[in-house]
């Protein structure tokens, strides 16, 4: 996809996301909107995958470590033609199997999390696994920044400069703030860089929701060979609505019918001068 | 000839290993208590050091997994049940992946490490995670055998193993069905179920208290998940009164999945024989099984003791 179709798609996911958010009463929408133009990147244009054989054993594969921001992941993975659509529409609602974490129920899906910190170890262990068997599929993860704190991923972050995953990218989405406020004031990341080269990765940080610029990233990292790759997305929580953007609120939110309907406004304004 | 449940389990693992080349062991800084060095050396593209990470060793072998392979993470018991307990919910069981989890120096094999070092927890913690297949073999020959079953069978799997030589219960050839308990001999008078180490005991305290004219059923519990509801309501309509005798804790462990299937079906009197909940005294494993009375005599002077209370 060019850019500006990638932009156009990433602003009918944030759509889709408000949508369920709103229908369903709940949701983590404040970090969804701040990762969705990076799924956007990875699902339309990086990643090779069959939708209708989800389990084709050559895909790349992403693991939502950070897995309470799935409605632009569910969304994206509906769009891709992964399940219909309308099953959207049963987000959070009795019996469904789109609950609020990614489950490997939902096809498409590669790991159930939910817990923070487990992703990147799958992650590895599933490049590990590809590197080992000759298949040049890349492992793609996201983390949350706040998810940092988990020890666990310091220890995944170990052995994937130990094994020189060079299959494996992982990318966190830093948009500085966790359900009880500032990152930095909760619990010190940075330097967050100076951290993931210390542990062996080769590391771009940019801005996480301008779609060049992770195009631009992913590419001069595609050309590294015998580390592991880390982004670090520099976002905005809640990036494209208003009165969402850097406020820790919407971490974890539900929307009046004035707010969903000033949120699809915005929405609207801000795809209009693509 | 009596051999250590973990040799017997990487002896087994290694020849299975060697023929099937998706097989692969992760281990945790542990393939010395394990008994994988052999293995790192013969086949290091199937071998995985993770080094002191348990929680990182559950989440990367069930990564690797993903990808078809079938894959043993091997640790101590302690710290594979305790360390790794969410990653075995979430990455291992949740996941469904074909994951195996092999616990080594379970119970008190490490006796003189203190608490930390115990293994005294993990069945109760880990028999109720939906899905996930327990097993604690006895002897050698149970042991290989369950690897085999653990190799050959899709799904996560925890099975743990004490650290010491074992008498051998079985004869080499027995074979065994996860899910169905083994009767090692029969009696009226009550039955004794047991798992692992301490399964031997029992067979042991069985012909003590026939020669005072109490006899025993001993069941082999090794299948704690799948658990073999139909041999303990057998027991309890057939002999009336059940002793279950576990190198674990008194609670949640095989006396805990005995009382619920006897309360709920068939309601007898169970006498729960296994470590306090409290303080345990420090001592290599044969002097902790003597203290506690596992042993044969140590189970048969218990049994005389409640039978005459509850009569
Ligand atoms: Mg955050």
């Amino acid at each position: 996809m060019e850019v500006e179709a990638l932009k156009k798609k990433a602003a009918e996911i944030r759509r889709q996301a408000i949508k369920m958010v709103y229908q369903a009463q709940t949701g983590h929408i404040g970090g969804t909107l701040s990762s969705i133009d990076y799924l956007t990147v990875l699902y339309y244009e990086k990643m090779h995958f069959d939708a209708k054989n989800p389990q084709w054993p050559l895909r790349d594969r992403f693991i939502l470590s950070k897995g309470h921001c799935v409605e632009g992941y569910f969304s994206i993975l509906a769009d891709c033609g992964f399940f219909p659509k309308e099953e959207l529409d049963t987000f959070c609602q009795f019996n469904t199997r789109l609950i609020g974490h990614p489950d490997r129920c939902v096809p498409g899906v590669e790991m159930n999390t939910g817990s923070l910190g487990h992703g990147l170890s799958g992650a590895c262990g599933t490049a590990l696994a590809c590197k080992l068997d000759d298949t040049n599929c890349r492992i793609y993860t996201l983390l949350g920044d706040g998810e940092l704190a988990e020890g666990s991923v310091w220890e995944a972050l170990m052995f994937a400069g130990n094994y020189h995953l060079d299959n494996l990218y992982a990318a966190i989405d830093r948009n500085h703030l966790q359900i009880s406020g500032k990152t930095e004031e909760i619990m010190t990341l940075e330097p967050l860089q100076q951290k993931c080269e210390a542990f062996g990765f080769a590391t771009e940080v940019i801005d996480g929701n301008d779609i060049s610029s992770i195009l631009a990233a992913l590419e001069r990292l595609e050309h590294i060979s015998g580390k592991p790759k880390m982004l670090l997305l520099d976002t905005v929580k809640g990036k494209g609505v208003s009165f969402m953007e850097h406020a820790v609120k919407w971490h974890h939110g539900s929307l009046t019918k004035e707010q969903y309907e000033q949120a699809m406004m915005n929405l609207a304004e801000k795809e209009s001068v693509l | 000839m009596n051999t250590p449940c973990r040799k017997a389990f990487t002896e087994k693992l290694l020849e299975l290993a060697q023929k099937d080349k998706t097989i692969m062991a992760v281990a945790t800084d542990s393939r010395g208590s394990v008994t994988l060095n052999d293995f790192a050396q013969l086949l290091p593209e199937q071998f995985v050091e993770v080094g002191i990470a348990e929680q990182n060793a559950v989440g990367i072998g069930s990564g690797i997994a993903s990808c078809g392979k079938t894959v043993f993470v091997c640790s101590p018991s302690p710290f594979l049940s305790g360390r790794s307990y969410e990653q075995v919910k979430i990455d291992a069981v949740y996941n469904q992946r074909n994951v195996k989890l092999v616990g080594v120096s379970g119970g008190v094999s490490y006796g003189t490490l203190g608490f930390s070092h115990h293994s005294l927890q993990d069945i109760s913690v880990l028999r109720t995670l939906p899905g996930l297949t327990v097993l604690v073999p006895c002897d050698a020959v149970q042991t290989k055998a369950l690897t085999c079953y653990m190799a050959e069978t899709e799904g996560p799997m925890y099975m743990r193993m004490g650290r010491n030589a074992v008498e051998q219960v079985y004869s080499e050839n027995e074979t065994f069905t996860v899910g169905k308990a083994k009767q090692l001999c029969d009696g009226t008078d009550l039955t004794l179920l047991a798992m692992g180490e301490l399964v031997w005991p029992c067979k042991e305290a069985a012909r003590l208290l026939a020669r005072e004219g109490i006899y025993a059923r001993v069941l082999d519990m090794f299948s704690i998940k799948p658990f073999d509801t139909e041999a303990v309501v057998n027991a309890a309509k057939e002999t009336r009164r059940l002793v279950t005798v576990e190198e674990h804790s008194i609670l949640g462990g095989l006396g805990g999945a005995v009382c619920e299937v006897t309360a709920q079906h068939y309601p007898v009197p169970v006498k729960v024989i296994g470590a306090p909940d409290g303080h345990i005294v420090a001592g290599e494993s044969p002097e902790v099984f003597q203290y506690y009375g596992w042993t044969p005599q140590g189970i048969a002077d218990k049994v005389k003791d409640w039978i005459s209370r509850i009569h």
